[in-house]
């Protein structure tokens, strides 16, 4: 029997061992919240199956070891663990690999360790909080059967250098196989990929010595591996994905040599080494390997000239021009080049019998061809949008010469109003849906946002309107669409009303609004789907019968929905208060704020905010799907998407360096308590009572153990005699949108009016985000210890919230008003509240802080007829009011 | 450290046979199983064979010794299901501590009466751990995956429980055996190094998995050479593969983890495969003989029965057994 050597040994039900042959071990990242917007999205959501999907993937995609955490601080990571890796137990040809288990977080670690039977790897542990707590957790992790990563971190930061990489490396190691008894092989180190080329000076060697470190340490620590992640590496080339493969692949190159044998590679990021161009190569190793003092320069020099390269020769990019006018204007309409339009429009016109045959003639057929493709999912929305601009610039042009030829009116397929409903402000989807109808031939008579009922009727009787959109962002908004669908009924309107927006669903059109109104009412979500939908509404031939099915079928929707639903249990709300989430006061340390009392922000500027933005909502917007930046390498919306982050970068520079757009934000931090369970006071300085917030709790029937959360469960109770905080917050980049769009608009251009709201509402989001890192380091900075390296800031989840009235945890816009005059939030920065609550200008965000590390977001769901009276009660405001701000959350409505 | 480190170097070691199979010759009524002590216990207890070492404690004495005359050198404690976990179906949870007490006192009382008579082929006694009837990574609900009917800690409570009275009434070795769910396996383990910290002191630990079927897998899917990486992070006397199988479709199952490990290799297959009727027929010379082929391989270093096995078998094993030389173990590093 010969025994074989230290080899790492892994298992899922299938083993896996590391030996020195063994090529390269990669481990999958994927299934990770904190590098995976859309993982986080679906765990959040508890769309386990499309998860589970994701780990799936990577295992057939080769992933030998796959890498699961759910650090986040929107999601129990602990739960979401053990969810997850249950689920995973029950997929084989998911858990046939071994289970990376990668957290931050102890408690997370070890519930993980405790559900799968495999041998795990712990990613990580460190010396970060002293050697008492790195042996008590190594001893467990040697219980629990589990290699483990550690990290180069020790009580006075993490490893930077070489010299402090294998100082760390070395007394963890003679920690974990002398004192632990920890086996060496079942030992990888984690040595840090820090970026380099960042400009700053002392990052200059961060590469070579990640490589140095990795040599010193498989040499001179026994049966070790080595791993890491790479994609840090070229952190400051992000957006410059030519050279951020090149230098992934140098970079492994080298550090493989050195001995780095596993680690988290994205294989779609790697270039061949072979096959970098050699000047690329050679300024990449320079750098990499520091080998010369302007190596950063002349990297940045070079990458400069490969950015955003589309290898095209310009001579061949015009050959377009050579071909017949017609087949000219079609290429500009559907590739949206505006730069030829006007010469090719007044070449038409000289041709043409009348200047509006051009119209209706070479710009319609060059306009059909983008709607055929619109419709077979060969162009997307931004593609539209770009060749409405291009048309609108040609029919601008065209205009005059049509006016002088009296009696002649362009024919179009129908007249279609649009407007955002009273008391909101948001338009981005308003806006596509025109525009794609508009390129359809429509002609759009657009009211505008927060725009009131008596207008719209009043707009549709005297336009002849042929169809009504209503759009809405808000729950509020969905009342007044219903009430708009009484006022056409009561006037005997006969015009299909459209309903679009991101509160709207079909559920709230079939039940709420389908029945006010005898003729067709279509929930329309999707820009692609408005033109069919219109197109069906008005054809002659077809279109009573269309009207009949959508009747037939939101009857029998509705019916559906309403026979469903009734399934769910509720507890009373004295139960729920008795079920509350229960937090061990005398146990928790309660950080008091930095700054007490109230503070404005102005001029934060615009470009700090650029790396909080989070772009894969801005892609949705636009109705491209997917994740961020994958999309960007979609095989379908992939070159699309490319093209639309390019403009948007183009003019978010500009937005930035012309500083378009201002910041402002107001914040306050105070003393608190929660009182009678759901209420939470809000002193000044002295103690005084303020203010009073009002949450709403939870009334699902739970199973036993899971609380019905309400958010002051989250402050101490007075009675408690505790002082504890809370704080409340409005930030906004919204100022100037408005005017930069209609400038847009002006130069018939839809496609950047658009953008520049898409924007401002990223950037307001960034900002919130921003500002909450702010509050949770500095300001209240009851997470100071935040202040950690690129990647940890990327992966590390925060403590504490930021719930925003409106939204799952706090549906009640009612609390806006609180906050606004806790905060007065229009004084002092000019941000608005609609009769609906919404906030003008649109890209603005508000919301609470709460800093109890137990503090989670929650939905709140439905609740019963007796809260809603104890609400109204503690509200002081009549049961219609209260009714009609919580409807969307009363069960018994 | 044990002699018994000392004595698996010198011979290939005979575990005993089965001992439900035994226990049922007795035709044990209700009454019997219940004794005077449990006459008014609230469930039935027939079949609660584990119980038997409180309430007849004699029958199960003769079991061992019939193993101990035929040859083995380690028996098993009548306590495979003596875990909180599976005495909650006797509502006798409160019991586990005492039967596992007294079922290790009463097999090391036999195996003292052999070690006197035979001082140069010392017995012992080996605390047998089953698998609970529950499965910490396997649902028991098809529609719900993620279910889990235990948790990894309700586990190791209920095994660290039964393991300090296993070593309090004289458990020379602690056996976790028929282990078709690897994370209780894990679960049994992480309590054993629990109580040989707070205790200071080493106990041989074997690991017995089992293999369901002809795919070469444990019930919670791993082939053999995963379950062997799994259970490997704490020192080990020895592991192996007992139950489900008969010898000879047990052997590639220990062709592929004998050349992977320096822990000793154990089997304890069952007499072939359940017939018809749900018997198990192989004879002990059938047996023995397919159990000369492990020896021929240099597969084994413990050797014994599983269901359907008796003493004949035991008998018939350790006779072929001791014709061959252990496999060869090397010295345990560090």
């Amino acid at each position: 029997m010969v025994k074989e050597k230290k080899y790492m040994r892994l298992s899922g039900l299938e083993p896996l061992i590391i030996t020195p042959e063994s090529n390269f071990i990669n481990v999958g990242e994927r299934t990770n919240v904190a590098g995976s917007r859309k993982f986080l999205r679906l765990i959040k959501e508890e769309q386990f199956d499309e998860a589970l999907a994701i780990a799936r993937h990577q295992v057939e995609g080769g992933a030998q070891i796959i890498d699961i955490n759910m650090d986040d601080g929107l999601i129990d990571g602990k739960e979401a663990m053990v969810r997850f890796l249950n689920l995973i137990a029950a997929e084989p040809d998911i858990c046939r690999v071994p289970i990376m288990i990668d957290s931050s977080k102890w408690e997370i670690i070890e519930a993980g360790l405790q559900v799968v039977q495999g041998k795990c790897v712990v990613n990580s542990i460190s010396l970060k909080e002293g050697e008492e707590k790195f042996i008590w957790e190594a001893t467990q992790i040697k219980r629990y059967g589990a290699a483990v990563i550690i990290m180069a971190f020790d009580e006075v930061g993490q490893a930077d250098n070489y010299e402090r990489r294998i100082e760390i490396a070395k007394r963890s190691y003679d920690i974990l196989v002398n004192v632990v008894r920890f086996a060496p092989e079942d030992i990888i180190f984690d040595l840090n990929i820090f970026p380099v080329a960042t400009g700053m000076e002392e990052h200059r060697k961060n590469a070579i010595d990640f490589i140095e470190a990795t040599r010193w340490v498989r040499k001179n620590l026994p049966h070790v591996s080595v791993s890491g992640g790479v994609s840090n590496v070229s952190f400051s080339f992000r957006g410059n994905n030519i050279v951020r493969e090149a230098m992934h692949s140098v970079f492994l190159y080298h550090a493989i040599q050195a001995g780095m044998n596993m680690g988290i590679v994205n294989p779609t990021m790697l270039e061949v080494y072979d096959d970098i161009p050699k000047d690329l190569l050679t300024y990449v190793e320079d750098v990499v390997l520091d080998r010369r003092e302007d190596a950063t320069e002349r990297l940045l020099e070079f990458a400069e000239t490969v950015k955003g390269i589309k290898k095209q020769d310009t001579s061949q990019a015009l050959e377009w021009r050579k071909l017949p006018l017609q087949e000219r204007i079609t290429h500009s309409l559907v590739k949206g080049i505006d730069a030829f339009i006007v010469e090719d429009a007044e070449e038409a016109r000289l041709s043409a019998a009348k200047p509006l045959h051009v119209i209706e003639g070479n710009l319609m057929t060059g306009m059909n061809v983008v709607g055929d493709l619109f419709g077979a999912g060969k162009m997307f929305l931004p593609q539209v949008v770009k060749s409405a601009r291009v048309m609108k610039k040609a029919v601008a042009y065209l205009n005059p010469f049509i006016e002088e030829e009296k009696g002649e009116t362009q024919q179009t397929l129908g007249k279609v109003l649009m407007a955002t409903v009273k008391g909101d402000v948001h338009d981005i989807g308003k806006n596509i849906v025109s525009v794609v109808l508009g390129c359809n031939n429509y002609e759009i008579v657009d009211l505008g946002v927060m725009v009131p009922p008596e207008k719209i009727i009043e707009a549709a009787k005297k336009e002849k309107v042929d169809v009504i959109g209503l759009s809405g962002l808000i729950t509020p908004s969905l009342d007044e669409m219903v009430y708009l669908a009484k006022e056409m009924e009561r006037q005997n309107f006969e015009v299909p009303l459209l309903i679009g927006g991101a509160t709207t669903s079909k559920a709230h059109t079939a039940v709420k609004i389908d029945t006010q109104y005898k003729n067709a009412v279509v929930h329309v979500n999707d820009a692609s789907r408005a033109v069919t939908v219109v197109g069906d509404l008005l054809n002659e031939v077809t279109k009573n019968e269309y009207v009949t099915d959508v009747k037939k079928e939101y009857g029998e929707f509705r019916e559906k929905f309403l026979k469903r639903g009734k399934t769910k249990a509720y507890i009373s709300i004295e139960e729920a208060r008795k079920r509350k989430f229960k937090v061990d006061w005398n146990a928790t340390n309660i950080t008091k704020p930095n700054n007490l009392g109230i503070k404005v922000l102005e001029d934060v500027a615009l470009k700090d905010l650029l790396e909080y933005i989070d772009w894969s909502p801005f892609f949705r917007s636009w109705d491209l799907h997917g994740k961020f930046p994958d999309i960007l390498k979609d095989e379908i919306v992939g070159e699309q998407a490319t093209e639309l982050y390019k403009d948007a970068q183009e003019l978010l520079l500009k937005i930035v360096e012309e500083k378009l757009l201002k910041t402002k934000a107001v914040f306050g931090l105070f003393k608190a308590n929660s009182v009678n369970e759901d209420d939470i006071e809000v002193y000044d300085e002295e103690g005084k009572k303020m203010a009073q917030f009002l949450t709403l709790r939870q009334q699902l029937k739970k199973r036993e153990g899971i609380p019905n959360y309400a958010l002051s469960d989250f402050i101490a109770p007075k009675d408690t005699q505790i002082e504890d905080y809370i704080g409340c917050f409005c930030v906004s980049t919204g100022f100037g949108t408005h005017e930069l769009a209609l400038e847009y608009e002006k130069e018939n251009d839809d496609y950047n009016a658009i953008m520049i709201k898409a924007l401002a509402d990223r950037l307001a989001e960034a900002f919130a985000e921003y500002l909450h890192k702010e509050i949770r380091t500095n300001y209240w900075g009851y997470a100071k210890e935040e202040n950690l390296s690129n990647e940890e800031l990327i992966k590390e989840s925060y403590k504490g919230i930021r719930p925003a009235p409106g939204y799952p945890a706090c549906p009640d816009h009612l609390e806006k008003t609180t906050i606004w005059n806790v905060l007065q939030v229009e004084e002092r920065i000019g941000v608005q509240l609609t009769e609906s609550l919404a906030m003008w200008p649109a890209a603005s965000v508000s919301g609470y802080y709460f800093a109890n590390p137990e503090a989670k977001y929650f939905g709140l769901g439905k609740i019963k007829n007796d809260q809603l009276k104890s609400y109204i009660k503690r509200k002081n405001i009549s049961e219609e009011e209260a009714t009609k701000w919580l409807s969307p959350n009363l069960a018994d409505n | 450290m044990s002699n018994i480190y000392k004595e698996i170097q010198k011979r290939i070691l005979v575990l005993d046979g089965a001992m439900g199979t035994m226990l049922q010759e007795y035709k044990f009524t209700e009454e019997d199983f219940r004794g005077e002590r449990f006459k008014n216990h609230p469930s039935p207890l027939k079949g609660n064979n584990d119980l038997l070492s409180i309430t007849q404690p004699e029958a199960v004495k003769e079991v061992h010794r019939k193993y101990f005359a035929a040859g083995a050198d380690i028996v098993e404690t009548n306590t495979f299901s003596g875990t909180t976990i599976a005495m909650a179906d006797y509502q006798m949870e409160d019991l586990v501590y005492e039967l596992n007490y007294e079922s290790a006192k009463i097999a090391k009382e036999v195996a003292d009466e052999f070690t006197q008579k035979e001082p140069q082929k010392p017995r012992f006694v080996a605390g047998s751990i089953g698998p609970t009837n529950r499965t910490a990574s396997m649902s028991p609900d098809v529609n719900d995956p993620g279910y889990r009917a235990v948790t990894f800690d309700e586990l190791r409570i209920a095994y660290k429980l039964q393991i300090e009275a296993l070593l309090d009434g004289g458990a020379d070795v602690l056996l976790i055996e028929t282990v078709f769910d690897t994370l209780n396996a894990k679960a049994a383990l992480f309590a054993v190094e629990e109580v040989k910290t707070e205790r200071n002191i080493e106990v041989p630990v074997m690991v017995s998995g089992t293999i369901t079927d002809a795919s070469g897998r444990t019930l919670s899917g791993q082939t053999a050479e995963a379950f062997l990486i799994s259970i490997s992070h704490i020192p080990l006397l020895s592991v192996g593969f007992n139950c489900a199988l008969g010898a000879n479709l047990l052997q590639p199952h220990l062709e592929a983890i004998a050349y992977k490990t320096d822990f000793s290799i154990s089997a304890h297959p069952n007499a072939g495969l359940p017939n018809a009727f749900g018997e198990y027929d192989e004879t002990p010379e059938e047996m023995a003989s397919q159990i000369e082929e492990y020896l021929k391989k240099d597969l084994i270093n413990i050797i014994g029965g599983c269901c359907g096995t008796t003493p004949k078998h035991i008998k018939a094993i350790a006779e072929v057994a001791s014709k061959y030389k252990p496999r060869l173990i090397r010295e345990k590093v560090s």
